[in-house]
């Protein structure tokens, strides 16, 4: 990185082709080559396409029905019909493999999109007006983040009959919007320090404009990265509390709930195919998707550009 | 002066309201006017309150700063009457403001070409393409090189110059009535600081602004500016014509302003100083505010601040020294 000769427009540290360096880059994409040097984030976007496009594509991979139950078929081993046999109620364990990523991924990703919505738009007011606002918000954000979550989250599902998938996306939204929130605020009120924010206001942008046009691109490392991480946690807590019988009920087939037909020694026993396939489905997409959040933490992050 | 002032600002106080009750003056008192294609400068040490009256006039002073009183009139229009929607039209498009520190006041993650075009979008009808056009033109105009390059480029790709000529494409982008420059040229190379206030003078010209220029470098006033306010302690204490004021100074602040810059004839090892620092805005002397650090102060100094006064043709002053007949000759120190 020290060797060539540099090029006066250049701010990039690389390597590059003479004409190539006259062109300009924005930060995004300065972050995007960085992200795309850290082979452990790629491989782990791939795998992650691989679980998405397995989980959406089900029915291409399996023509069982994960819902299915069938009494003459209970606790099978692998056989061709059922590749990796069957479990209590007689439902394909392949199947219900394939579909429980489609409600691991949709909760994760959903309960981050609706997280990030809270958590953008209440931390930009908090952090950009400051004041009694800012104090409403962050007082709610402190007793949200004093009540113990699994306590909370366990109370609404027992209250509650039937937990349906838009339901569990809601809860988990809303019991977890604080951490961003105030990681959001925090960036705020750096950035409305800066001078380009009086430039904006002195050539007439409205607050909203300002908020929303100027201050979320230059906020877009932590959010990313948050976001990310926070899909990984949301997916471990659908898992969590499907094991313990509080998450997505029956028939509907998660992750979680596969795992917790293993609480049964016998089947922990004799029947690791039931039981060994969506725990490392579930690790192997937090993990990727931890990957993935580094990666661009590392990317964002304009000093860690010597990696 | 005949002419109608393009802005006319009347007994304009701007306090800042401190956690512990107390009150800092920032703008105490200020009235004056600028007329159509003029260049005024407003020159003073730091902390003197000419960035919170440019400020003020844009309507941009922050919590826990208020404009406690006064008037500001921008082509007949009141400006403190204004809604704040209303003001945001005539932020840019009325008036417009160069800063400081060009480093920061573009928004790094914006193109120039996305910052300039936002500009002539907000505040004009045009098309993309026009916006751009004239966005280009601009650039061209301010003297920016590769002006269609520097139009993808981001503002850590340029140099201060380029930047804050970049910010004033942007700031004469809707044919402002009034430019204020806010120690435009601080931040940058001495030998940058000519080209951008020339280009500033020449913009002037071309699109019939008005210039209030924040300087305290009096070099820069003697050189752009058509006349001269000197703010001590959030007050205007004297105002005058550059030529004239700078010939026959008459508030020993101005004067000491003036000791202060090198002279090329007279080979000191020291420059001289004004001796102190300014007052606190919250705790000013119960008399006239430069008393504190007056080499010619009398008792009367400390009883009341004197008021401002015509001294010359257009020519006011804020001491009681002018009733003695001027700042005594003797070099006192």
């Amino acid at each position: 990185m020290q060797s060539t000769p540099q090029h006066t427009f250049s701010t990039d540290p690389d390597n590059q082709p003479q004409d190539d360096q006259l062109k300009s880059r924005s930060p995004f994409q300065l972050a995007m080559r960085r992200f795309l040097r850290n082979k452990l984030a790629v491989i782990s976007v791939f795998v992650i396409l691989i679980i998405i496009i397995l989980s959406v594509m089900a029915p291409v991979f399996t023509d069982q029905d994960p819902e299915q139950t069938d009494l003459f078929k209970i606790e099978e081993h692998p056989s061709k019909e059922n590749i990796l046999g069957t479990n209590g109620q007689g439902q394909d364990n392949f199947a219900r493999l394939l579909y429980g990523g489609r409600v691991s991924l949709i909760v994760g990703f959903s309960a981050m999109t609706f997280t990030l919505l809270i958590g953008v738009v209440l931390g930009s007011i908090a952090g950009y007006y400051g004041g009694i606002i800012d104090n409403i918000i962050m007082r709610a954000a402190d007793i949200m983040l004093m009540l113990p979550f699994l306590v909370l989250a366990l109370t609404i599902m027992a209250i509650v009959d039937r937990v349906t998938i838009p339901f569990f996306i809601t809860i988990i939204a809303l019991t977890t919007w604080p951490s961003l929130t105030r990681i959001i605020r925090g960036t705020y009120l750096s950035l409305r320090e800066q001078e380009f924010v009086l430039g904006a206001r002195a050539i007439g942008a409205s607050d909203f404009r300002i908020v929303f046009k100027h201050f979320i691109p230059n906020a877009i490392g932590p959010i990313v990265v948050n976001a990310t991480l926070m899909m990984a946690s949301y997916i471990i807590i659908e898992s969590a509390l499907s094991f313990i019988g509080f998450g997505i009920p029956q028939p509907t087939p998660t992750w979680g709930n596969m795992i917790s037909e293993a609480q049964n020694v016998r089947i922990l026993r004799d029947h690791p195919e039931a039981w060994i396939p969506p725990g490392f489905a579930i690790l192997i997409t937090v993990l990727a998707i931890n990957f993935i959040g580094d990666g661009l933490r590392d990317a964002f992050d304009p000093k860690s550009s010597q990696r | 002066m005949a002419e109608q002032p393009v802005l006319d600002i009347d007994k304009l106080k701007t306090y800042f309201y401190l956690d512990d009750e107390k009150v800092a003056k920032a703008v105490d008192d200020v009235s004056f006017s600028v007329y159509p294609g003029e260049t005024v400068a407003l020159v003073g040490e730091s902390g003197s309150g000419k960035s919170v009256t440019a400020l003020s006039i844009m309507q941009l002073i922050n919590k826990p700063g208020r404009i406690v009183e006064g008037t500001i009139v921008m082509n007949g229009k009141e400006l403190l009457q204004m809604k704040p929607k209303q003001m945001t039209k005539v932020r840019g498009n009325d008036i417009a403001m160069v800063f400081q520190e060009p480093m920061t006041a573009l928004n790094p993650v914006f193109t120039i070409g996305n910052q300039i075009t936002e500009m002539i979008r907000k505040h004009q009808k045009s098309s993309k393409n026009q916006a751009r056009e004239k966005a280009i033109e601009l650039l061209k105009t301010v003297g920016i090189p590769r002006a269609e390059d520097i139009m993808n480029e981001y503002p850590h790709q340029l140099s201060g110059g380029m930047r804050q000529r970049v910010m004033i494409a942007i700031a004469i982008s809707c044919e402002p009535a009034l430019l204020i420059a806010d120690e435009p040229t601080t931040a940058l190379d001495v030998t940058i600081q000519a080209q951008i206030l020339d280009l500033m003078a020449d913009m002037r010209d071309k699109y019939h602004m008005s210039l209030l220029l924040i300087t305290h470098d009096l070099g820069v006033v003697s050189e752009y500016a058509d006349r001269v306010m000197v703010m001590y302690g959030g007050q205007i204490v004297e105002e005058g014509p550059t030529k004239e004021l700078l010939r026959t100074t008459n508030h020993p602040y101005t004067k000491g302003l003036l000791n202060s810059l090198p002279n090329i004839d007279k080979h000191v090892d020291r420059l001289e100083t004004i001796k102190g620092t300014v007052p606190a805005a919250f705790n000013f002397p119960k008399g006239c505010r430069f008393s504190t650090r007056c080499p010619y102060v009398m008792d009367k100094c400390l009883e009341s601040n004197p008021e401002i006064t015509e001294v010359g043709p257009e020519h006011y002053v804020r001491c009681y020294l002018h009733e003695n007949g001027g700042i005594p000759n003797d070099e006192s120190r």
